[in-house]
């Protein structure tokens, strides 16, 4: 009992960050109808995000050691605890959650200058062109991050009260077995809110109508006299800012490298054409279903009926769906069908 | 009917006899100018002032950052072997025959390739440095399953393939080849190195739960060091392959934790490794009693590269290495200041043998006075040299490893610096590692025959 908990737990981990990623791609698909290959980039950026913060933050400067008094001895004491050494110390050690300040306005910046400077000019280009433009950047960005920060992974440290594990067992009366990770606990719940945020923000207010409207009729409601350009573009400064704030909160999960990026990329797309493209409630509810069932399928219980079955389990259940329902789980007619 | 004489037809018998004589002449001549002179005649034979190597590591991948190690200890390599620098190992590698002018008197230059840990990747790029820069030898590593993949292709080219990081039993066992030849130490020699210092840490009664990369190298290590382990009494409880640069390991690391096991065995290299220990150490492993014991995490193959990349969670942790940085013997020593003064760091053990199997192939072929494939591998076969940072040392014949002394480390507590994150718990005499060479984690194999290529 305790192991299926924690396989759903897992799964819905996972599944929350392939959701986060996928719901990008599909908000940049489904307004401007680009295959953003270099969105797995941007979650990456994000991560690195917190990397420079933390840096910034670590920076340290020479004292005089007044405990020696030999000689003239220094000591490296970091700048910012050396001038707040009360809150020095504790901004230092929530880097992670404090770099998502620094991380919104540079994604949403850097979202802002990629669809300006580079995506726009491909709208009317076929997929295969779109795809190979994006991934070229892609490559770019995981050269120059390689370039800075060399190619071993960089650790960062969840704040120390959520450095441990949350006995779950405990808390529900069930076995003591049942503990998880509390950041990763954390990231879920965060990833469900930016979830929530995202849907609510597209269904609630006026910009979000205008939206929804533009991805169900582009030419009608430019029709209207509203510049629909433009907010699409914002859209993909959106897509940005989510993907970055995913990979920040990530960081104390999986230390970040200049590779993550396509690690998860290539999931992503998958959970986008399994929950259909275009459709954001089926990328979310894709990247949670494929994130349970590649947990489950790497239990060993499982693994002894098929062995390997938890490498190839997306793939097989991309293909029976897509079998099943052409258009993924919860596609609309139209789209990429044309 | 035509009377015509063909033009062989006016050859008198005395014709032939000059002729004959003649030729044998020609042909004989350079076996009497040169006692090597038919050395020529292998594959890439080296003609003008300079002789090329290949450098084909991983750039890209789960061990791209060994694979930028091993590329600086390789411009090192040539620096020295061409009589630039301080000289580094060149000047504690005893004997030697290496005379700082190249090799054979032929400034070597070289080529690099980056096998992005993948076999065939690696292939391309080694025949491509065969076939189209004229490679005489090739090295490079990580992972494993390219390091047999590359030796292979070595010995059907026809070229010395000299391996850099791979520690699969199979590199030297059964999938030995008579091109091919390992500094590097593998599984069995962890195994047997840590199989009582781990009895002496933690006892005789232990369940070990093995998290293992899914490729030759992970399923020899996980043999070696369940055969050694068991051997001190402890058992195994279960063994997990997990696919190599999975990133979230934690899918496989929650059932631990419903398990009886007490002991995590880490058979994971590079990032993977970085992860899977991080990720373990996150889901409170370290922190978990199991039948009154405190739960341990062991990681066979360490490399100082990784625990950079996994911070504070190695403290504490054992593991065996090849080589450290740390080592205070001359060569060791001589090495470091000639590296960390050109690149700012210190050197990882990848970068030690790549850097070392170099020196070895250049003092080879100036032993054996050509760059002739079959011939320069005689030289190398039951080699016997000191002052590389691993002790006296032996190229075995039987199978083209080499023998030496294996060093048990564990995670330091109180690190002093960035580097200093591992401290040498036992250096393990060669006598303890060693085994024969048809034992059976090394059976099936045959080294076959030497291929020059021609």
């Amino acid at each position: 009992m305790d192991a299926i908990l924690l396989q759903i737990l897992n799964g819905l981990d996972k599944g929350a960050a392939y959701a986060l990623i996928a719901l990008g791609l599909t908000l940049v698909f489904g307004t401007l109808g680009v295959v953003n290959f270099a969105h797995g980039a941007i979650f990456m950026l994000g991560a690195f995000c917190a990397v420079t913060f933390n840096r910034v933050l670590s920076m340290s400067t020479k004292v005089r050691d007044e405990s020696i008094t030999a000689f003239e001895a220094y000591k490296e004491v970091p700048i910012l605890a050396a001038k707040f050494p009360v809150a020095g110390p504790v901004i230092l050690d929530y880097s992670v959650p404090l770099a998502l300040i620094v991380a919104i306005p540079i994604m949403l910046l850097l979202g802002l200058a990629m669809e300006r400077g580079l995506v726009r000019h491909f709208y009317k280009r076929p997929h295969a062109d779109q795809i190979l433009v994006t991934f070229g950047l892609a490559i770019i960005l995981q050269e120059i991050i390689k370039h800075y920060f060399g190619a071993n992974p960089i650790p960062q440290s969840a704040p120390s009260t959520f450095a441990g594990s949350a006995n779950i067992g405990a808390m529900f009366g069930l076995g003591d077995n049942l503990v998880y990770p509390w950041w990763r606990l954390i990231y879920l719940a965060f990833s469900v809110t930016i979830i929530g945020a995202v849907f609510a923000f597209l269904q609630f207010t006026t910009f979000g109508m205008v939206v929804r409207a533009g991805m169900q009729d582009r030419e009608m409601v430019g029709m209207l006299g509203i510049n629909i350009q433009r907010r699409f573009s914002i859209v993909f400064g959106l897509a940005a800012v989510v993907a970055g704030m995913a990979g920040v909160m990530y960081t104390p999960i999986l230390p970040p490298d200049y590779h993550m990026g396509m690690d998860f990329l290539v999931l992503s797309f998958v959970v986008v054409v399994v929950g259909g493209m275009g459709s954001l409630g089926g990328a979310v509810l894709a990247g949670f279903l494929l994130g349970i069932l590649q947990s489950f399928a790497s239990m060993n219980e499982v693994k002894s009926i098929i062995p390997g079955i938890d490498q190839i389990i997306i793939y097989l259940v991309a293909v029976v769906v897509l079998l099943v329902l052409p258009r993924g789980l919860l596609g609309r007619k139209g789209v990429m069908e044309e | 009917m035509s009377n015509k004489k063909t033009p062989l037809s006016t050859w008198t018998r005395r014709d032939v006899l000059k002729a004959s004589a003649a030729s044998t002449a020609i042909a004989g001549a350079p076996m009497f100018f040169s006692r090597h002179a038919y050395g020529a005649d292998f594959l890439n034979a080296p003609t003008g002032d300079t002789v090329t190597l290949g450098f084909n590591v991983p750039q890209s991948g789960p061990y791209a950052d060994e694979g930028a190690d091993e590329l600086r200890a390789f411009e090192l390599a040539v620096e020295h072997l061409n009589g630039e620098g301080d000289g580094g190992m060149m000047n504690t590698l005893q004997p030697s025959a290496l005379k700082g002018n190249g090799i054979l008197g032929k400034k070597v230059a070289y080529v690099t390739g980056d096998t992005q840990t993948k076999s065939d990747a690696a292939r391309a790029s080694a025949k491509r440095m065969i076939e189209k820069d004229g490679v005489v030898m090739v090295s490079g590593g990580s992972s494993s399953g390219v390091a047999i993949a590359v030796q292979g292709l070595c010995q059907e080219a026809g070229v010395i393939f000299m391996a850099g990081l791979t520690h699969s039993n199979d590199t030297t066992g059964k999938d030995r080849k008579a091109n091919g030849f390992r500094h590097f130490f593998n599984g069995y020699m962890s195994g047997a190195a840590l199989g009582p210092v781990l009895e002496k840490a933690y006892g005789t009664d232990r369940r070990a739960y093995h998290l293992t990369a899914d490729y030759t190298w992970g399923w020899t290590q996980e043999a070696s060091v369940q055969a050694s382990t068991e051997a001190i009494g402890w058992s195994t409880e279960q063994k997990v392959l997990t696919p190599v640069g999975a990133g979230d390991f934690s899918q496989y690391i929650t059932p631990i934790l419903n398990s009886e096991a007490d002991t995590l065995i880490l058979n994971h290299y590079g990032k993977d490794m970085i992860n899977s220990l991080t990720q373990a150490v996150q889901f409170g492993l370290r922190d978990k009693q199991v039948n009154g014991k405190d739960f341990q995490i062991i990681v066979p193959l360490y490399s100082r590269l990784m625990a950079q990349g996994a911070g504070d969670n190695v403290k504490g942790i054992y593991g065996s290495t090849n080589w450290h940085w740390s080592l205070e013997d001359e060569g060791s020593k001589a090495f470091v200041k000639s590296f960390g003064a050109k690149f700012g760091n210190p050197p990882s053990q990848a970068a030690h043998t790549c850097y070392v199997q170099t020196l070895l192939y250049a003092d080879a072929a100036e032993r054996a006075g050509t760059f002739e494939p079959c011939q320069l591998g005689k030289a190398l076969e039951g080699h016997k040299f000191d002052g590389m940072g691993n002790g006296p040392t032996e190229y075995r014949a039987e199978d083209h490893q080499c023998f030496k002394d294996v060093l048990v480390v564990k995670g330091k507590d109180n690190p002093s610096s960035q580097f200093d994150l591992l401290e040498i718990v036992e250096i393990t005499p060669r006598a303890q590692v060693e085994y024969a060479h048809d034992h059976e984690m090394f059976a099936g194999g045959d080294l076959g025959s030497c291929n020059n290529g021609a």
